[in-house]
């Protein structure tokens, strides 16, 4: 298990305070200044050789990602970092605590990242149910400022940098990355076509990098301890700490930081006291977020929690956010809460993800009860089909991925209620 | 796609929320929002001041606050931009209400993962009390939203009332905080689970024991 000197977010849980001092206190904004004096290619050399991959759920290299950024500023036209903050995956809980216990790490990280792509300025863009934790990140920003951390002379670097926050109002589809930028700039969150990606053409139409919270909050830490050490965590190609965060059928639903592929089991046993009613009562696992396909019990159990890990077994890391279900669970209704989530969130654009969520949540929901046609299942399967890559952004996937797994390993269960209504309608 | 539409536009509506305009308080808070974008691209401010508008009708109103349309007039002139881009905008996220809403807005997760830990009883207790999804109770008190992932999910099931999160619900805990709001209480926001902080594991957390009792600093450990 990954040793308490080597996790990033020590207040995790909120025991001790917040506030700056305790944050100093614990590490934070300690010598900034001497990070920055490294230069903008040392830095994003360092966080490309730590083999950070981002934790917002895609897990594209973040070194890399900030080297698209533009060296030189065109025709006058500023750079921005917005900071993805607008965490709604079902199951996903983990940028609430740094959030609202660590909020220092996030700022600092800004500071270091924009500064790396050569930003002006970063906007954290946090969702808009979390009103307590965008009160505290408000309060965090407006002490770093006075500190002079931030704004002009960041830390006494000579770089003038600003950290704003901004609050959503309810819509999961700014969370991706287009739409939140859309959303920033007062608009419906309906995501953009891509090419010009955010690199080129972002924010207010100059050049935008858009990160997940842990990914920028965990950078000054790398950079203090060297890409070695984060390197040296995990398997290869996954590097790093993580943010797991487990909820429903374990006994001790919890949020944790633990090293990148440790396995299934050992972050149940260690952390969450186990399955509820024993392994054997373990029926299936959604392990990163509910687009992820769900993995039945027998295929997680062992698996390592990585990206490459979870691909192995048709499903993804995502963000980690692990749902356990137990055999009490009526699996089609779980899918189906799933589906009504991505018709309810859609957000209108595209006419095979506006027509195809609803189309297949009102499927899903005859499946539940048994009400539908064997062939249906298969007529279901097809549509998924046809909404998958059909649409602007990833939504339209996401809706169509957790119907897959479904289909892919609980054929026999639908098939059994399809089976038991018709029995009961000759009675 | 969420189904909304505003509440009609009707003269008894424009009669009472026809001449809104900040409050002297709210009305130094506008320049400050406007402040954290560039110049020029002062239409970014307008999420932070609708929810500042929500709150003021909520003020006015003794209610968690609603978007009635001349507010949403107010609010595009107030940025220089078309009423129909600041509707658009309103009617698109769903924290602003567009019909007047409770003394108390109960918004019950009822996604996946609260789902598994029990939202259909705490559904159950709402109904239990005369809430009905979408309306008002008769007491003015109450409404009720089923609402999508809250990210709390660790300590699921939660409900979220105002501005406060309730987590780690039962049936009875839950009555208890309705009861609590019901008589003009403060009951205690986050978790409800006897001896759980936040969202380490209950019983105490298997991670950074040391910070329980002090700020520890580890990097002497590194």
């Amino acid at each position: 298990m990954l040793a308490d000197k080597d996790r990033i977010f020590t207040n995790l849980y909120g025991y001790q305070p917040w506030g700056l001092k305790a944050a100093q206190a614990r590490g934070d904004w300690d010598d900034t200044k001497a990070l920055l004096a490294r230069g903008q290619d040392n830095i994003i050399q360092e966080i490309k050789d730590s083999g950070l991959r981002g934790r917002g759920g895609a897990g594209f290299p973040t070194g890399m990602k900030w080297s698209f950024m533009p060296k030189e500023p065109k025709d006058g036209r500023p750079s921005f970092l917005v900071i993805n903050a607008d965490e709604s995956e079902p199951g996903s809980c983990k940028d609430r605590e740094i959030l609202r216990h660590d909020p220092h790490k996030l700022i600092e990280g800004a500071l270091v990242a924009g500064f790396a792509m050569r930003a002006r300025a970063a906007y954290i863009y946090i969702r808009g149910e979390y009103i307590r934790e965008a009160e505290t990140m408000f309060a965090a920003v407006a002490e770093a400022y006075d500190a002079g951390l931030i704004g002009k002379n960041a830390c006494g670097s000579g770089y003038d940098f600003d950290v704003f926050v901004h609050r959503g109002a309810g819509a999961y589809i700014c969370g991706e990355e287009t739409a939140m930028i859309e959303s920033l700039e007062g608009k419906k969150g309906q995501p953009r076509l891509k090419p010009p990606f955010p690199a080129g053409a972002g924010l207010y139409g100059c050049p935008t990098t858009v990160n997940n919270v842990e990914s920028i909050a965990v950078a000054p830490t790398i950079l203090r301890r060297g890409a070695e050490w984060f390197a040296a965590i995990g398997r290869k190609g996954n590097e790093g700490t993580k943010l797991f965060q487990i909820s429903g059928h374990v006994e001790k639903p919890c949020v944790v930081e633990d090293a990148m592929s440790v396995t299934f089991r050992e972050l149940i046993e260690k952390h969450c006291g186990g399955i509820r009613g024993g392994w054997d009562n373990l029926l299936a696992v959604i392990p990163g977020g509910s687009s992820v396909p769900l993995v039945p019990a027998a295929e997680i159990i062992d698996c390592p929690m990585d990206f490459d890990g979870l691909k192995a077994v048709g499903s993804g890391l995502g963000t980690a956010a692990i749902i356990v279900m137990d055999k009490s669970t009526d699996i089609v209704r779980a899918i189906s809460r799933i589906s009504y989530f991505y018709k309810h969130e859609s957000c209108g654009q595209c006419t095979p993800c506006r027509e195809g969520t609803g189309w297949m949540w009102r499927v899903m929901e005859r499946l539940r009860t048994g009400d539908a046609d064997v062939s249906e299942i298969d007529m279901l399967y097809e549509v998924t089909k046809q909404v998958e890559g059909h649409t602007i952004c990833a939504l339209g996937d996401a809706a169509a991925w957790p119907i897959q797994g479904l289909i892919k390993h609980f054929r026999p269960e639908i098939e059994r209620r399809i089976a038991e209504n018709v029995r009961e309608a000759a009675e | 796609m969420a189904d909304r539409a505003p509440a009609p536009d009707t003269p008894e509506l424009r009669a009472r929320w026809g001449d809104f305009a900040w409050t002297e308080a709210n009305a130094a808070e506008v320049p400050k929002i406007v402040a954290r974008y560039p110049p020029g691209r002062q239409r970014s401010a307008v999420m932070p001041l609708l929810d500042l508008a929500q709150r003021q009708v909520g003020a006015e109103t003794n209610t968690q606050g609603w978007l009635p349309i001349p507010v949403i007039e107010f609010v595009a002139r107030e940025l220089g931009m078309p009423a129909i881009r600041v509707l658009e905008v309103a009617s698109f996220y769903t924290m602003y209400n567009l019909s007047p809403v409770g003394r108390f807005h109960v918004q019950v997760c009822g996604t996946t993962p609260c789902m598994l830990r029990g939202s259909d009883d705490i559904l159950a207790a709402c109904t239990k009390r005369g809430m009905s999804k979408g309306h008002i109770s008769d007491d003015g008190l109450w409404s009720l939203t089923e609402v999508e992932c809250m990210g709390n999910c660790a300590s699921a099931p939660m409900v979220q009332i105002n501005d406060d999160n309730y987590e780690d619900l039962t049936a009875e805990t839950f009555d208890k905080i309705l009861d609590g709001l019901a008589v003009g209480g403060r009951p205690k926001p986050g978790t409800q689970a006897p001896g759980r902080h936040t969202v380490e594991p209950l019983g105490g957390p298997t991670t950074l024991r040391e910070m329980v009792s002090a700020n520890h600093d580890y990097r002497g450990e590194w």
